[in-house]
This record gives structure tokens, sequence and C-alpha cells, in this order.
């Protein structure tokens, strides 16, 4: 059993949990996610590692609640356990001195931007974050990124925090500007993420996207996670999650995410009026 | 007396019935049964069947045993070489191996050598759930720490041998339950999952430890390990990485890997949902690609799930099938569609991505090739188009990159495979390691055999007889 020894809400279904999980802190990085099982009968889900605290050995995720697993998992208190938790799962960011570094997080995306934020601050990289969110209440976490980039732009998309738009909007400014780019990370809704990746496409920067595709097994075994990058197939949990952004198949990714849409949305329904939420 | 000449059967679920149902389908010798199989045993002074037995089992004494109705006696017999004989006597392909040189088999069947496991091994399980059990006595602590990585049937069995010995053993296991392929991989119906629970409780009552959701190389590697104190550790983390045959169309919708299928179902119990969250495709037009055993579990659970009907196809003829001839015939009487001769070129998906046709092509058998099998060659102009809902690729697994990524100087062969030497040693001291991890998929048997060895190596190991 893996303790929650802290929990935050963070915004409308958005909920910080600090978990006590010494076999994830040893060696986790930047970049990497755990996978957890709320209890017995449970689905394994991946969520990134948002922070951790290597002395203390726990780590923090970030999650929104969309469905059944995470809406359960929200309902736990601080203080309570989750049945299992493994990781730390992926490989880590590439993360080295590049230079001049956008790094764009969008929603629940802004989580786990912050720890490769700072990583590639402490490497000497002059960083500019862009974060966005649908709306003022959903703000999160902008000091904490504050304090580690050079520069934070922020949107949201009805305009009542930050600038009006999406994060794109304010891509596209920054590009403009001509000031020179290295490398842009992007996390968040594929959608946002197939978005950057086409700005940055016609402008030749080099663009990593981290996939957010189903996994069952996260550790290579049994294939649910694959996708088509540069016309190869490649496993999101262990060759990931990070891939070159303009390799990859957002389409597919975006497909791939519905499969079990009917089956979700059935549980979630069964879920809801067995639990009376 | 005359001799039998035909196998005593055992009793089955009727195909019509346990398609339906998850429940095991043979099942299980009555007393009077097994004793007149035994009787058939011809108690050969040259008894071949233990040379074609991977783990040597001493057969015709348990046999005997049987025979005589002195079931503690044949089971201490069994558990000499194999601790697990409630799983190897349900799932080891005993036709080829210890039954096939059975001398029985020159004049009628051959002795049911499997079926007489699985009994004695009921027996004994049956008794442990009334608490008769006997726990082996350790032999004087060696207060000495040995790790071992998987806890599939390789795993397993080195650690309760090592145990035996007075070794300090802990299990590390990647996923949150053990038994690797015996509780991920073969379905319920087949091996039933409250009989590998009571082969693992056993080891927990030895006083084996066991640490879940501790995937090695990522969690820890396997230098962390010896420097927390292990003095040596045995790797047996199996095949599990899943292959494709890169055809266009196959990351779509509704196609499985056979493990992603199986894993949902066997391990994270998609067959109950939604009482279970994990979700599963219920198709009913389901196509199964290959021909071996994971082939025939993956049709057999897609026919259970509610298919109507289940293709298997196949690229060559029945006679090459790799799977298990009784694999074969329960598939068939289940009424699976076996489509011989065919390979699918390409999968067509619907407008959400989820697959709703294969185009296959016809085959035929051409010269041998490296294996001996008469290699399958595309007829020109024959692809046809199959209507399916699903499909499930079941065309073999690789073995686990992630140890041999984060080990430095662990030498790994061709397909990714750790390469050993006679003893079981890798290329780091102080590693062993054995079963699927080192040979490619293969069986039960083996992977336990080769246990067993890098237990008494990793003894040899530190009493310094093995350098
Ligand atoms: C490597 C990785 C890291 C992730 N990190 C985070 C994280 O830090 N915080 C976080 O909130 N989520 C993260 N996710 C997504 C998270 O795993 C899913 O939101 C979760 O599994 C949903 O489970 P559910 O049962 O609550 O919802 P479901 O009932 O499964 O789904 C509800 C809705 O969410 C959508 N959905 C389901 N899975 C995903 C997914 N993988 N990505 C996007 N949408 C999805 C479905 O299409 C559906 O519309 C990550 C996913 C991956 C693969
Ligand atoms: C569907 C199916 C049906 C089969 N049917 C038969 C049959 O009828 N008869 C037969 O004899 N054989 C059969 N086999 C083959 C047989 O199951 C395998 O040969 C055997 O299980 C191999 O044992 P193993 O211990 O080497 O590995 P596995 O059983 O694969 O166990 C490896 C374990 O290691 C764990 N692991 C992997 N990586 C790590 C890591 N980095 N850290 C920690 N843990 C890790 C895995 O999660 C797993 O639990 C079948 C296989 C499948 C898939
Ligand atoms: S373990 Fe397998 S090969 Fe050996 S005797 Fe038993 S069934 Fe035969
Ligand atoms: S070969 Fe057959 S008949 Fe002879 S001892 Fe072995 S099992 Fe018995
Ligand atoms: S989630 Fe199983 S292979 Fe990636």
């Amino acid at each position: 059993m893996f303790k929650i020894t802290k929990k935050q809400k963070l915004g409308p279904e958005m909920v910080l949990m600090e978990i006590n999980a010494p076999q994830v802190t040893k060696h986790v990085q930047p970049g990497q996610f755990i996978i957890l099982r709320v209890n017995e009968k449970g689905e394994r889900i991946p969520l990134t590692v948002a922070d951790f605290d290597s002395e203390k050995r726990r780590v923090t995720i970030v999650f929104q609640k969309v469905g059944k697993t995470t809406y359960l998992l929200g309902s736990i208190p601080e203080g309570g356990s989750i049945l299992d938790v493994t990781g730390p799962l992926g490989t880590p960011s590439e993360i080295s001195k590049f230079g001049t570094v956008v790094c764009v997080g969008g929603g629940v995306g802004v989580a786990p931007i912050y720890p490769i934020v700072k990583k590639l601050k402490s490497e000497g990289n002059e960083v500019i974050s862009i974060i966005g969110y649908r709306s003022k209440n959903y703000v999160f976490w902008e000091e904490k990124i504050k304090n580690v980039s050079d520069k934070l732009l922020i949107a949201t998309n009805d305009g009542t925090y930050g600038e009006k738009g999406f994060v794109t909007d304010i891509l596209i400014k920054l590009l403009e500007s001509n000031i020179k780019i290295d490398r842009v990370i992007t996390i968040g809704p594929a959608i946002m993420m197939k978005a950057v990746s086409d700005i940055t496409k016609l402008k030749k920067i080099k663009t990593i996207a981290s996939l957010n595709a189903l996994m069952v097994c996260g550790m290579g075994m049994c294939g649910t996670c694959r996708l088509t990058i540069g016309g190869e197939t490649k496993l999101s949990c262990s060759d990931g999650p990070e891939f070159d952004a303009h390799l990859v198949d957002f389409n597919e990714l975006m497909e791939r995410l519905n499969v079990y849409k009917e089956e979700e949305k059935y549980a979630f329904e069964k879920w809801k009026t067995e639990a009376k939420i | 007396m005359s001799i039998i000449k035909e196998q005593i059967p055992m009793k089955e679920q009727l195909p019509q019935e346990r398609k339906k149902n998850f429940y095991e389908v043979p099942l299980g010798y009555t007393k009077e049964e097994a004793i007149l199989e035994a009787t058939r045993c011809l108690q050969c002074p040259t008894h071949p069947c233990i040379d074609g037995c991977p783990v040597h089992i001493d057969i015709p004494g348990f046999i005997k045993a049987i025979k005589e109705d002195n079931l503690s006696l044949s089971i201490e017999i069994m558990h000499d070489t194999n601790l697990l004989p409630a799983i190897t006597g349900r799932v080891c392909p005993q036709e080829e191996q210890c039954q096939v040189v059975c001398v029985m088999g020159k004049v009628g069947d051959p002795v049911a050598i499997g079926k007489l496991e699985r009994y004695i091994a009921d027996w004994e399980l049956e008794n442990r759930s009334r608490g008769n059990i006997n726990i082996p006595k350790k032999k004087e602590s060696k207060n000495k720490k040995i790790a071992i990585v998987g806890s599939g049937p390789a795993g397993l069995t080195c650690a309760v041998n090592l145990i035996k010995m007075g070794y300090e053993v802990t299990i590390f296991e990647g996923f949150h339950e053990l038994g690797g392929v015996l509780t991920y991989g073969i379905p319920e119906f087949r091996l039933p999952k409250k009989i590998v629970k009571e082969e693992i409780e056993f080891l927990n009552k030895l006083g084996v430890k066991f640490n879940l959701d501790f995937p090695i190389g990522r969690s820890e590697t396997i230098s962390d390990l010896f420097k927390d104190g292990y003095s040596a550790v045995f790797i047996g983390t199996g095949a599990g990485a899943p292959q494709f045959m890169h055809i266009p169309g196959e990351n779509l919708g509704g196609i499985y890997s056979a493990n992603e299928y199986l894993t949902r179902v066997n391990l994270m119990k998609a067959y109950k949902f939604p009482d279970y969250d994990t979700p599963i495709k219920v198709g009913k037009r389901v196509a199964v690609i290959g021909g071996g055993n994971v082939a025939m579990d993956s049709a057999r659970t897609a026919l259970r799930l509610g298919a109507e009907h289940v293709f298997l196809i196949y690229r060559r003829s029945r006679t090459e099938m790799p799977a298990r001839e009784e694999e074969i015939i329960h598939a068939e009487e289940e009424g699976i569609e076996f489509m011989l001769l065919t390979n699918p070129i390409r999968y067509i998906g619907n407008e959400n991505g989820l697959v709703k046709q294969v185009e296959c092509i016809k085959m035929k058998l051409g010269e041998e090739d490296a294996s001996g099998r008469r290699r399958p060659i595309p007829i020109e102009s024959s692809e046809f188009l199959i209507d399916i809902e699903q499909a499930i690729v079941a065309i073999g697994t690789t073995p686990n990159p992630i140890i041999s990524k984060t080990t430095q100087d662990l030498k790994t062969g061709r397909h990714g495979e750790i390469l050993v030497d006679e003893n079981g040693q890798t290329s780091v001291k102080g590693a062993f390691a054995g079963g699927d991890i080192v040979t490619g998929a293969a069986t039960v048997i083996t992977a336990m055999g080769a246990g067993g060895l890098a237990a008494s190596s990793i003894n040899r190991y530190l009493s310094g007889e093995l350098k």
C-alpha cells in the first residue's frame, strides 16, 4: 500500500497528491511516469511524476478527473492509500545545454512540464515557458513555473487571465519576434501538441512531445501504447513517452485514445449512479 | 493380466458448455481412473520417459506410488525435481517430451504421464487446503541474500531451491501480481489462477520475500542490488515483448497483441468489466493470427468473451502448427474456424479508426527452410477480405529489453536474449539468468529447469566452487 501524504485541490477537477513511493524516487528523472492501481478491481493508469522529493521518498502527481479511475483516485483522502504504484517508467527527458528552449504546457500538462523546465534551467538553458488553461479558475502552479523559467507567458482560452487564446497563439507571436529558439518541448492534450508541432515544423525547430497513449503494463510488454513514429511502430511507454513531435502520427494517437470511449463512458456512468456522485 | 492399450480418458467439460465459461476444461482423474492408468506403466528398467522430461522426474517411481495408492510418497518423488507439478501436469507439452518416448507408445497409447502428474499434484493441493501442509525443513541459514528478478516459473523455481538451501531470497516483480505468464498469459480455463496462487503461497510460507510493483532496471538496477547487499542475482524476466507483422493498418483500434489481450483478460480481469475497471473490446467476428499455444489461448478466450466467429489465420498447414495437439483439438471442438495456409497482408479501418476488415492472401508450402519446416509462399492474386471487428496478433514475443538496456557489460545475443554459459552464468559476475529471457519463448518446464540449474550454480558460486 502506498500512502497519500498530501492532497490538494488545484482547480476544478484538478488534484495534486503526494505519495510515499520509495521505489520510485531512487532513480526518477524528469519526463518519467508512474503507473498506479487504486484498488483490487482497478485499472492501471499512467500519471507523470510532476515533482519528487528523493529524501522523503515521495512523488507528486497532478491529475485531472476525467473518468472513473481518476474520480476514484480523487475520492481518496489525505492519509489514505493506493494499492499499487510502480515506477519510474519511461525514458527520462533528454536534457542538456541546448540554448534557448520553449516549454509549452497546456491544462494538466503544466504539471509534468515543471520538472523538465527546472532541470533545463539548472543545465544553463534560457527557458521560456508558455502555459495555458481553460479559464482563470483553472490556473495552477504559475509561481512554481515562473520561479524556474527565464520568462513565463500565460494564456486562458476565455481571456479571464493572461492573454486571451491558446498557447499556440503565444507561440506564433514568439516565433515571429525572431529570437533564436533551439528546441521546443510540449506536454498537454494531443490536439494541442499536434498544433504546436505543426507550427514548429514550418520553422524547422526541433520539437519534443510527451505522448499520452493508453497503457496497461508500462514496461514494454503488452503493446497497448504502440504508435507510429516516423513510419515505425514504437512503444510509447518504453521507447518514449517523449518523441520527436514532427515524426508523430497525431491522428493515430487521437484515434487510439478513443478506442474505449463507449466502455469508459458506460463504466463511469454506472459508477456515478452507484456512488451517487 | 492383459495390458490396456488405450489411455484412460480424463473427463472434460463439453464443448458447448465450456465455450461459454472460463472454468477449466479437463476435470481431473478420480482415484480409480488414476490407479487404472498407473497400472499401464510397464516400469521399464530403461525408463526412456525420464530422459524425455527436461527436469528428469522419476516417472516410473511416482507412477508406481500412485498405483500403490501411496500418494504422499508419490508427491515426495515428484517434488525432488519438480516443484510445480499442478502447473506442468496441465500445460507441459507432454506429448513431445516424456510421453513421446514412452515404451507403451509402441503397443498403444503412451502412459498419460502429465495427467497422472496433475492427479497427484491436485491431491496434494487439496490436502494443503485442509491444513495438512508439509513445509520442508530449511537448511541452516547461510546468511546470504539473493535477489530473483521476475516471478515466472524460472524465478519461482530458482527461489524455492535457494531458500531450501538456506539462503535469504527476495523476488522482485514488475507487475502487481506474481507468476509471470502463468498469471497474465495462460488463461483460467487451462490453468486456474487459484493453483498458481496456492503455489506462490507455499513459497511465502517457506519464507521467500516478495517485492511487487518493482521493475528492475527502473526502480533499481542490477548493480544497485549488489550494492544493497545481495550476493547473487537471478534474472528470469521472460520473453514479454510482443512482435507485430508491420503490415499496413496494424495500429488500428481493435487490433491487439496477444499479450495485451491476455493481460487485460487474465491479469486485469477485463472479462468481468465493468465490475473490474479494465475494458476490453468484445467483437462478434475476431481474427487471431498465429498457430501456437498463445494463438489457441487467444482464440478460445475471444470465444468465451462472446465472439460468434473466431478465425484462426495461420500461414502454414495444421501439421506445422506449433501449438500442443490437445489445445488444437480443444479449439476445433469449440468451433474455432481454422483458416490455414492464409496470411494477413493489411487491415482496413472504419471512419473511427477501428478495424473492420483484414485482407489475406492464400499460401502454399515450398521448400524446407533452416528450421526444417516447409516455407510458406504467397499465391499470386489470391487476396480476399474478411469482415472483422477485432484482431489478435499472436506471432511471437522477444526477450524483455529493460534489464539489458540498463545493465552495463551484460552480454546479449541477436534477438536481445541474455547470453549464459552452461551453468546459467551471465557475463556479469554474480548474475545468473534462465528461462525465456535466455531461450526466447519456450515452455514452462524448460524455464523451471533453468531456474533449478541456476539455483545450484549460485550455491556453487557462493561456496567458491564456481568462479
Ligand atoms: C505517460 C502518461 C502520462 C500521463 N500523465 C498524466 C498526468 O500527469 N495527469 C493526468 O491528469 N493525466 C495524465 N495522463 C492521462 C491519464 O492516464 C488518463 O487521464 C487516465 O488514465 C484516465 O483514466 P479514467 O479512468 O479516469 O478516465 P477514462 O474513463 O479512461 O477516460 C475519460 C476520458 O479521458 C480520455 N482519456 C483517457 N485516457 C487518456 C489519456 N491517456 N490521455 C488523454 N486523455 C485520455 C478518454 O478519451 C475519455 O474521454 C497520462 C497518460 C500517459 C500515457
Ligand atoms: C499465452 C501463453 C500460453 C502458453 N502456453 C504454454 C503451455 O501450454 N505450455 C508451456 O509449457 N508453455 C506455455 N507458454 C510458455 C511459458 O509460459 C513460458 O515459456 C514460461 O512462462 C517462461 O517462464 P519465465 O519464468 O522465463 O518467464 P515469464 O513467465 O515470462 O515471467 C517473467 C516475469 O518477469 C517479470 N519481469 C519482466 N521484466 C522485469 C523487470 N525488469 N523487473 C522485474 N520483473 C520483470 C514479468 O512481469 C514476469 O512476471 C505459454 C506462453 C503464453 C504467453
Ligand atoms: S514435467 Fe512435463 S515433461 Fe516432465 S514428466 Fe511432467 S509432464 Fe512430462
Ligand atoms: S517409458 Fe512409459 S511405460 Fe516405461 S516407465 Fe516410462 S512411463 Fe512407464
Ligand atoms: S503499455 Fe504495455 S507496452 Fe507500453
